[in-house]
């Protein structure tokens, strides 16, 4: 075990059947202190990872350490790990103070003890007053607020959070972002998170782990993940990505790679890896914002003709869906200004952008 | 905009045609349940309404007698020694003897409740009474003429008794329904030592239900989480065999126990050639029979309404609770078991209830000495022809269940009860 991780998943597989495989081979490693987001689809393993950390599911094959120990065998209830549930769990039958003095109570401290730590934990997620009111009298806010306050009262090394901001409206969840990831930097505790939203994972994480399939295509930090995407799988699943499918046509003078793209038109690459084979097939993957249209396009490396297909007014900016032939569309995304005039569907548009803008994949 | 921002007339405006909106409405859904309202009115409310009446009705003299009870009800005697005035005995005579034979005969059995044996006292006057002499009127005339017919016309507690019998309602039947009566002088005391087994009655009826409720709340709860956690298949077996029982005819159930633990049953035939008892044990018309046939009838009721209070509670709850380090038996303790209690708590009620009140399965597999209040209830209405009895115990049942009922709703809460919460 590697200094600084406090979790390890070592070749870890999971069925619950016995023929379909949902984890795969996973090694994983979490460092003591992070925010680690588990990012993926459903059905990508991402939950059943967390569940196994957590003690409710065990693997079929392979070991989890924390601290350096398996811990496979051990049950939930010694485990213990902090866990905010999807849906909260709050124990309706007791009271904001009764549910965050659950596990203070079953670890058996002094009535005391139990009582400045209660009384703190409702400080940090400010609910004073709320402490006699019962989970059913609370907004989902708030009982978001005790469920993570619930899962830290005890404070444990290691917190798991199950998509806990699934259920809030819009403006409370990124609210909520805000004060989880406040949280997380004031007690410095290690937290594992799963959600499939992207830009909640781009939002909070120190790292984010990308599942697919079972395994984990990608773990990086946001920006890595988002500028060096290692896969075209992950290339797409994080933010708005143009993929283009195409053919190498070896590399040029500069050492450019050269790619056919099944529109007809050749654009050049900053890469050279993968363009030796002539005739390879290859994806590039050029992300909307980094697309220049009509005049500014001219003096880009590559150009790109095509036609609006269609238009969507997000006020900030505009996107236009280009067609640009051979099946293959672009989304271009800029502000409404950058646009001679406002784009008209059928109209004829010229698309550009550098070299060192684009991704290949092989 | 809020109501305060206008202006009265407006708010007013407002109100009404939202009440108007509101009545509208109410008017329909009425009319919609009015078929059944009427259905309950008339096919339960008034029949139950008018088997109560019957506990403290008392037209029995009034019909046969109406002057002679009038007379009665205005006597008041100094002390239990006391005789009517001579005019109550020339009225009583002269009303008896031309009364219908039938009214007569119902007052009789009447007043015989009050003291054995004056029905015989009554009837046999009445058959001596074919031709009236002349000169009743005279002082005495007519108390020396009953008395000639029979002695016990001249003593006081025939005639204490007739008083008592006399008003339009008794409380005679309710009373006697917890050992007590009215004595001669009016007060309230403990009914004669031979006539005192309702009290009894009604805890033998209280002691089974209780008895019946917490086997099926030991036996009923870990079955219906089993229906809850099973795997899918092994569950919906699990349910249609709670559920076909209860679907099946009562008697069928019944009889198939007698045939089960009679003493030449499958039970004590298969514990014999087992070796395992030399001779058969007697499961069947006692206590033991009544319990374990009992126990099985009112299962479902127990089974029911946990399954769906269970079914309803999500597995993350265990799941935080074992996060939070709560070790399995300490999270269902704290945790499952508080949840489910309006499970238990709507289960008991049913189960206690509706055993309390049982008449079939009771009066085929228990013994005399095991008979519960609805035996006697059934008893009185049907052998006895004693409606007013039947009634008074039909009320003392009636209160235990609403007792019963009020203390489940303040320990769990009706809501929670009805499944609402």
């Amino acid at each position: 075990m590697e200094p600084g991780n406090i979790v390890e998943f070592v070749g870890v597989q999971k069925t619950y059947d016995g023929r379909t495989v949902v984890i795969e081979n996973l090694s994983l490693s979490v460092r003591q202190g992070e925010f680690l987001t588990l990012l993926g689809g459903s059905g990508s393993g991402k939950t059943t990872t967390l569940m196994m950390l957590a003690g409710f599911e065990t693997p079929t094959r392979g070991h989890i350490l924390v601290k350096g120990k398996p811990i496979e065998h051990l049950p939930p209830h010694r485990r213990g790990i902090g866990v905010v549930f999807q849906n909260y769990a709050l124990f309706p039958h007791m009271t904001v103070a009764q549910n965050l003095a659950y596990p203070l109570r079953m670890r058996k401290r002094s009535r005391e003890e139990i009582q400045s730590k209660v009384g703190k934990a409702i400080e940090m997620v400010r609910l004073e007053g709320m402490q006699n009111r019962r989970p059913s009298e609370l907004s989902g806010g708030q009982q978001q607020r005790v469920a993570l306050a619930r899962a830290l009262v005890f404070e444990p090394d290691l917190v798991l959070m199950d998509e806990p901001l699934g259920a809030l409206d819009k403006t409370l969840r990124e609210h909520m972002q805000y004060e989880i990831k406040q949280i997380h930097r004031e007690l410095g505790v290690t937290m594992v998170y799963v959600t499939h939203d992207q830009s909640e994972a781009l939002a909070m994480s120190d790292r984010i782990a990308i599942f697919e399939r079972g395994a984990v295509a990608q773990i990086a930090s946001p920006q890595e993940l988002y500028e060096q995407p290692a896969s075209v799988f992950v290339a797409g699943f994080i933010g708005e990505n143009n993929i283009l499918s195409g053919r190498s046509e070896g590399t040029d003078d500069s050492g450019r790679g050269r790619v056919l793209l099944d529109c007809g038109r050749t654009v050049r690459m900053r890469s050279a890896d993968g363009f030796a084979e002539a005739g390879r097939p290859l994806k590039i993957a050029v992300r909307p914002e980094h697309l220049v249209v009509g005049s500014a396009a001219r003096d880009r490396l590559n150009q790109c003709e095509g036609k609006i297909a269609d238009t969507t007014y997000l006020g900030d900016h505009l996107r236009a869906l280009v067609d640009i032939g051979g099946g293959q569309t672009m989304v271009v995304r800029k502000p409404l200004l950058d646009f001679a005039r406002p784009p008209v569907i059928g109209e004829k548009i010229l698309i550009g952008w550098n070299e060192g803008d684009g991704r290949v994949f092989a | 905009m809020t109501l305060t921002d206008r202006d009265g007339t407006e708010t007013r405006a407002i109100r009404h045609a939202w009440d108007r909106a509101g009545k509208r409405r109410r008017a329909t859904s009425l009319l919609l349940v009015a078929p059944l309202l009427v259905y309950v009115l008339l096919a339960f409310m008034l029949p139950i309404g008018m088997m109560l009446y019957k506990a403290v009705e008392n037209v029995e003299l009034l019909k046969a007698v109406p002057q002679t009870a009038a007379a009665l009800s205005r006597w008041t005697p100094q002390d239990q020694g006391e005789l009517p005035p001579d005019a109550v005995f020339t009225t009583f005579l002269q009303e008896v003897s031309a009364a219908p034979r039938n009214l007569v005969g119902e007052a009789a059995r009447r007043l015989n409740y009050e003291v054995s044996g004056y029905r015989t006292l009554l009837t046999s006057t009445i058959r001596k009474l074919r031709t009236l002499p002349d000169g009743l009127a005279e002082e005495g005339a007519a108390r020396r003429f009953l008395a000639d017919i029979d002695k016990r016309w001249e003593e006081p507690g025939y005639w204490h008794a007739m008083k008592r019998a006399s008003p339009a309602y008794t409380p005679y039947y309710m009373l006697a329904a917890v050992d007590l009566a009215v004595d001669d002088t009016g007060r309230i005391v403990q009914a004669p030592e031979e006539q005192r087994t309702y009290i009894d009655i009604l805890l033998r009826t209280l002691k089974t239900a209780a008895v019946v409720t917490a086997a099926c709340v030991l036996l009923g709860y870990p079955l219906a989480n089993l229906m809850v956690v099973a795997p899918r298949p092994f569950s919906i077996a699990l349910i249609i065999a709670v559920m076909l029982p209860f679907w099946t005819s009562l008697l069928a159930r019944t009889s198939a126990w007698i045939v089960l633990l009679q003493r030449e049953g499958l039970v004590n035939s298969l514990l014999g050639s087992l070796g395992l008892i030399r001779e058969p044990l007697e499961l069947i018309f006692n206590t033991t029979g009544l319990y374990i046939v009992m126990i099985h009838m009112m299962l479902p009721f127990m089974v029911l309404p946990l399954y769906s209070t269970m079914k309803g509670i999500p597995s993350h709850f265990m799941k935080a609770s074992a996060s939070l380090g709560a070790h399995p038996v300490r999270g269902f303790l704290n945790v499952y078991l508080p949840m489910t209690l309006p499970g238990v708590g709507a289960g008991v009620l049913l189960t206690f209830i509706v055993t309390a009140g049982y008449y079939i399965t009771p009066s085929l597999v228990a013994s005399a000495r095991d008979q519960m209040i609805g035996y006697f209830i059934a008893f009185f209405a049907n052998t006895t022809i004693n409606w007013g009895m039947a009634s008074a115990l039909g009320i003392i049942l009636l209160v235990c269940t609403v007792v019963v009922y009020f203390l489940a709703a303040r320990t769990v809460g009706v809501r929670q009860l009805a499944g609402l919460k």
